[in-house]
């Protein structure tokens, strides 16, 4: 049997002709998590843009579409998906190409976050096929939905291991007319956030927030006038003495956060970590003993961290720490030895461990789906 | 309407219960008296009614656990219970069941302006929520036109939305944490003041589940900064189908309005005669409102004005002070109290693709004259959200019955086009039998098991949300 199913009852069937682990590869662009012993199977057949409605903000496409192929078609009607998926290939240093079912998968969101939400909130519907090879729906393609329970979520982030998700429902959004970032310099860490909490608290509508590489950057997007008014009312308040950037210059600062550029190609292992925002600072000043590196988006809350030569990453540290202030902690790039000892994700409390477990053994009774990789 | 026949081993043993609940709970606050526990006999959807075998209403999360424990090892159903203001039935009891209100958890515990959220009990009344932030500049995003009376409780455990919610999303969207009692009493946390679960998205589970999952008894949310201001245009057509397109036309355009409301003309009639907002006597009206400073405003209506002209508008009325913003709301705010003003009405929730939207307008009105009930339509188009209410009279034998058929057909057409049963009142009693006509009997069956994780005795609002010939085996159990 081919381990790249052109469609749902291909993927049923090998699942339940499967006689040990899987490991799902959407675009492979994702080595993380306990190294995944097993049969890999690929999503790349069930490829291609369903439904695309632009007056709807709907897109409706099978899970192993390439991101890339998807943004292209958005963009030739003036849209996007707002919650803007990063490009992690630089950090991680893998290949391939991401796809939407990938992205839904790992729940992953860049700095548009904090004020548009993240990739759970822009998938309106899945369709995926469970460890025991049931073919299953929940929700749908309309922006409210609360008819049954709201599974959608639950598979957003749920890396493969309740169901290989074959299809997903997209609301997409408007590419704004321009956008400015607001640029500040010499604020340590705790001035940095303080000054986009004040931000992120103005009527201003920020969408970007970070400090990263010593500068501190507040994005704004909208209409042309609309733009122009909120970066003067910020740089004359909250923001005094930062410069405006507008344009390709102001977009190439949002990739290079939202890509955690600046840690690519550097040796040693990179943390992820949310956090209340102003906590951030705080856990990387008490985490000084392992010498991190920082950078800080989501206002703050979003704390990408460098390790180096520190063994097991520094984990016991990490999370100690953060246990104090509350958060989780995800190992996002270390060695496969180290990731195979380290829990990668964050550990859960018993009686929150024991509903996961509870969950994965009603969507995949015999353990089959990406073992191990999100623990036991 | 079926309810599940009531236990007669727990009748029988009320008063051994209501002792041992009054044991774990202040005086006063365990009703059981036959009179007064009439007073939770419904929610808003009262058509339907029974007293509960008693009521609590305990006032910590401490002694909601307390509750809990002593339910789960007397196996007595246990019926979560908010403001009340359910329109589909979710907190209706039955007569061997526990009503837990949460009325009592009202406190706000926590509020953080640097860090954006605020913390609650979860019995606290929705508006409330943004009353306490509303004086720092705040708000609470989420406002179900209920928001007075209805908790943050009630808005989780049904997802609600609210005439905001196309820029500012639902209750799940701003949502960050809870604090739940579980079926066996044990208590616990998921999320907080971070972004995002580090593990399954339990939260998002939760969110929506209908007090089925566990009882939500505090909650962090987020809170946004006000608006400098906001400004409606009204703008009427000599078509539904015209206005459909304009609706398209404005949301592809790029500019996010707050809230784009449709109103077709039957309800436009009925609220011109009862609160007189001098609106266009046309086919369809839109109200689009927009936020930001003056100038903000004014260029993003006058953008707006530019898209609805190219559709031949019989009418625009664009705001251009508060009063004159009032009179434009005015009319669709009260468009349900002048609907009841001609009769009982019943209010449905269908959600369609916006594409649908003339198609499935047309249809509603051939049903119309195929059941001989009227119905207007009032609601947030911009998301597809539609509220068809059909009128009634309640006390002619069979109207009820052939209003809950003419909803049922309405309904399924709505999930033939892409939509779904409910956008945001939830399934409860009302939509329970529909679910089939949604979900295939696998896509039910994970549903199931989801709760079977939760609540393993199935004693958490069991009644609710799936047929009951799907559960039965279950509940038995
Ligand atoms: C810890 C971590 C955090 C991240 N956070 C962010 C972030 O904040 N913002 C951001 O933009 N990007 C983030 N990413 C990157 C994000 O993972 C990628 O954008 C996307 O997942 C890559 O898609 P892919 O097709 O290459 O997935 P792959 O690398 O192939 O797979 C990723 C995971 O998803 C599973 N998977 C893939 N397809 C399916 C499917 N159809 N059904 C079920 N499971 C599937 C895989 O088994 C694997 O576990 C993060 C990555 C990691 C490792
Ligand atoms: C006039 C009117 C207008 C309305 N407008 C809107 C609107 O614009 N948008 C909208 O979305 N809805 C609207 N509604 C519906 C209703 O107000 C919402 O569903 C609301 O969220 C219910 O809140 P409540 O506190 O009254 O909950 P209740 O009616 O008490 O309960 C609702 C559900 O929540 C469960 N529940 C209650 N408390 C808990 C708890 N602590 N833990 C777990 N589960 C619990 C109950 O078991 C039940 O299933 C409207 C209703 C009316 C009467």
């Amino acid at each position: 049997m081919s381990n790249t199913p052109t469609s749902e009852q291909d993927l049923s069937d090998l699942i339940q002709a499967a006689e040990g682990p899987i490991r799902i590869v959407g675009g492979g662009t994702r080595d993380i998590g306990a190294p995944v012993e097993g049969t890999p199977v690929s999503t790349a057949g069930l490829s291609g843009v369903t439904l695309y409605e632009p007056g709807a903000l709907t897109l409706v496409a099978q899970a192993g579409t390439p991101l890339e192929e998807i943004d292209a078609l958005l963009a030739k009607e003036g849209q996007r998906l707002a919650f803007e998926p990063s490009d992690l290939r630089g950090l991680l240093g893998t290949e391939g190409a991401s796809t939407i079912g990938g992205v839904v998968a790992t729940n992953a969101s860049g700095p548009r976050r904090i004020q548009v939400g993240a990739a759970r909130d822009f998938c309106l519907g899945v369709r995926f096929v469970d460890g025991a090879g049931r073919v299953l729906k929940n929700g749908g393609r309309v922006m409210k939905n609360v008819t049954g329970y709201d599974l959608v979520k639950l598979m957003a982030g749920s890396w493969g291991t309740l169901g290989v998700m074959t299809e997903v429902s997209m609301k997409v959004m408007a590419i704004p007319e321009t956008e400015t970032t607001l640029v500040g310099k010499g604020q340590s860490a705790v001035q940095a956030v303080e000054s986009l909490s004040a931000a992120l608290g103005s009527p201003f509508d920020v969408t970007g927030a970070a400090f990263s590489e010593g500068k501190t950057f507040v994005r704004i997007e909208g209409l042309e006038a609309s733009v122009a008014y909120r970066a003067a009312e910020l740089a004359n308040g909250a923001l005094a003495g930062f410069q405006p950037v507008s344009g390709a210059a102001s977009s190439d600062i949002w990739a290079r956060i939202r890509d955690v550029s600046a840690f690519a190609g550097r040796d040693g292992s990179i943390w992820r970590i949310s956090v209340k925002p102003s906590d951030g600072p705080r856990l990387v000043a008490a985490l000084d003993d392992l010498s991190p590196d920082a950078l800080y988006d989501w206002g703050g809350g979003l704390v990408w961290l460098h390790v180096a030569d520190q063994p097991s990453a520094g984990a016991a540290r990490v999370r100690a720490e953060l246990a104090k202030l509350g958060g989780h902690a995800t190992l996002v790039r270390a060695p496969a030895d180290v990731r195979a000892t380290v829990p990668v994700f964050q550990p859960e409390p018993a009686p929150i461990a024991a509903l996961t477990r509870g969950l994965r053994q009603k969507f995949d009774p015999h353990g089959i789906l990406n073992p191990g990789l999100m623990g036991a | 309407m079926q309810m599940p026949a009531p236990n007669s081993r727990i009748l029988s043993r009320k008063d051994h219960i209501v002792a041992r609940l009054q044991s774990v709970l202040p005086v006063g606050a365990v009703v059981h008296d036959p009179i007064q526990t009439r007073a939770y006999e419904c929610d808003a959807l009262t058509a339907y009614k029974c007293p509960p075998l008693c009521a609590v209403l305990p006032t910590s999360t401490n002694e909601v656990s307390a509750v809990m424990r002593i339910c789960h090892e007397e196996g007595v159903p246990v019926v979560p219970r908010g403001a009340g203001t359910s329109l589909a039935g979710g907190a209706l009891p039955t007569a061997d069941s526990v009503i837990l209100g949460v009325a009592r958890l009202n406190d706000v515990l926590e509020t953080d302006y640097d860090n954006r959220f605020i913390r609650v009990q979860s019995g606290r009344t929705n508006l409330s929520v943004t009353g306490a932030v509303e004086e720092d500049g705040f708000f609470y995003a989420p406002d179900p036109s209920s928001q007075l009376a209805c908790a943050i409780a009630g808005n989780i455990a049904m997802n609600s939305g609210g005439a905001h919610c196309l820029k500012y999303g639902v209750t799940t969207n701003n949502l960050m944490g809870v604090t739940m009692v579980m079926a066996d009493g044990e208590v616990v946390q998921i999320g907080g003041a971070h972004l995002d679960a580090g593990g399954l998205d339990l939260l998002g589970l939760i969110c929506g589940s209908e007090g089925q999952l566990g009882i939500v008894t505090e909650a962090t949310l987020r809170i946004l900064a006000k608006p400098e201001g906001a400004r409606p245009v009204l703008v009427g057509f000599d078509s539904n189908e015209v206005a459909g397109h304009c609706v398209s036309d404005i949301i592809k355009s790029g500019i996010l309005p707050v809230a784009i409301e449709f109103m077709d003309r039957p309800c436009i009639r009925a609220t011109e005669a009862f609160a007189g907002a001098g609106y266009p006597d046309c086919e369809a009206l839109l109200i689009i409102e927009v936020e930001g400073s003056e100038a903000e405003i004014d260029d993003q209506l006058s953008r707006i004005i530019e898209i609805a002209k190219r559709h031949n508008p019989v009418e625009v009325r664009e705001s251009t002070s508060a009063e004159e913003s009032a009179k434009i709301w005015l009319g669709r705010k009260s468009a349900f109290g002048a609907m009841g003003q001609i009769n009982d009405y019943m209010c449905l929730d269908g959600t369609i693709p916006v594409s649908e939207l003339p198609l499935v307008l047309r249809r509603i009105g051939e049903m119309s004259k195929d059941y001989g009930l009227d119905v207007g339509n009032v609601f947030h188009a911009g998301d597809g959200n539609m509220h068809p209410l059909i009128l009634f009279d309640a006390n002619k034998p069979g109207d009820l019955e052939k209003c809950e058929a003419f909803g049922a057909d309405i309904l399924r057409l709505c999930v033939e086009v892409g939509g779904c049963l409910t956008g945001e009142h939830g399934v409860g009693v009302e939509k329970r039998d529909l679910m089939v006509s949604q979900y295939g009997d696998d896509d039910l069956e994970i549903q199931l098991q989801v709760k079977d994780v939760f609540d393993p005795g199935w004693l958490l609002n069991p009644a609710k949300v799936f047929p009951l010939n799907v559960t039965e085996t279950r509940r038995a159990g």
